[in-house]
């Protein structure tokens, strides 16, 4: 997985599309600007993180989850 | 008798939806839907640590920037393993200093590949040929090129039929032969007598005859 490694922790980029996260409730397109990562990675990556619990789709935006949140302190 | 089945594969054509994928990469689990909004050049290569692809990947590499302000992305492929493809462009950056910054699609079970055309069985039964698809941000196919094992592609190529997508697209006109950004480009030719005889007189266009007018963008 490209946002999540095996040991279940986010990588370099999963981690700034975390981050932008909990800033705010985004779209991938919001998200992408804000962690800077071209938006096919992060549209990618945003359907790992929801997959594994560390953030909700609501519509056309995400929102971090308390276990994303935990997982970037 | 026995019937004989023969397997009958419908290639990709231009102006048509570029087929749906979900495919193992080395930037993850990528589907073509994630690129929607851009274009997107799809490339094969016959095999990882291989001299051909690897000048290719090099020179991929190089006209990244060039792609990224014209908002293309770039997306390469073989049937190579996701562990091959990190090998490889690791050995790339290691001993020639250059990064390989876009996904490589690992088509191990030739799903991809099988789908857009991509192996020629009289070039190589289980290796795909160099094949790039211009994908517009519609994922419509816009470009269809294959070239054999033996060739490299022409940077500058790809570079050129992006830019005259992308003017043709903008201005509703078309690209003469050899034409480069900052060229003269086509008018469409007239469609009845009237507007030909129109045509000629109009002092912006520089003709040769009626069917064949050129202007400045």
């Amino acid at each position: 997985m490209a946002c999540i490694s095996p040991d279940g922790k986010p990588t370099e980029s999963g981690t700034k599309m975390l981050r932008a996260l909990k800033s705010r409730l985004g779209s991938a397109e919001e998200i992408a600007k804000d962690a800077g990562l071209p938006l096919f990675r992060v549209r990618s990556g945003l359907r790992e993180l929801t997959q594994a619990g560390l953030a909700n789709q609501k519509g056309d935006k995400y929102e971090i989850t308390d276990k994303g949140a935990e997982l970037i302190g | 008798m026995e019937e004989v089945k023969q397997q009958v594969i419908s290639l990709p054509r231009l102006g048509e939806p570029a087929p749906a994928f979900e495919t193992a990469t080395t930037h993850g689990v990528l589907k073509l839907e994630d690129f929607k909004g851009s274009w997107l050049v799809l490339f094969s290569h016959p095999a990882d640590f291989t001299p051909v692809c690897t000048t290719e990947f090099i020179a991929f590499a190089e006209i990244y920037p060039e792609l990224q302000k014209r908002g293309v992305e770039l997306l390469g492929l073989s049937v190579d393993s996701t562990s091959s493809h990190i090998a490889w462009v690791r050995n790339v950056e290691e001993k020639t200093g250059v990064k390989i910054p876009f996904p490589i699609i690992a088509d191990l079970n030739k799903e991809v590949s099988m789908a857009y055309g991509m192996i020629h069985p009289g070039q190589s039964k289980t290796e795909t040929v160099r094949c790039v698809f211009i994908i517009d941000p519609n994922q419509i196919i816009r470009t269809i090129l294959y070239y054999p094992l033996t060739t490299g592609r022409n940077m500058d190529e790809i570079l050129r039929i992006i830019d005259a997508l992308q003017t043709t697209d903008e201005h509703k006109v078309a690209t003469p032969a050899n034409w480069r950004p900052g060229d003269m480009v086509v008018v469409p030719p007239p469609s009845t007598q009237e507007m030909a005889e129109e045509r000629v007189k109009q002092k912006e266009y520089e003709c040769i005859d009626w069917y064949l007018c050129k202007k400045k963008l």
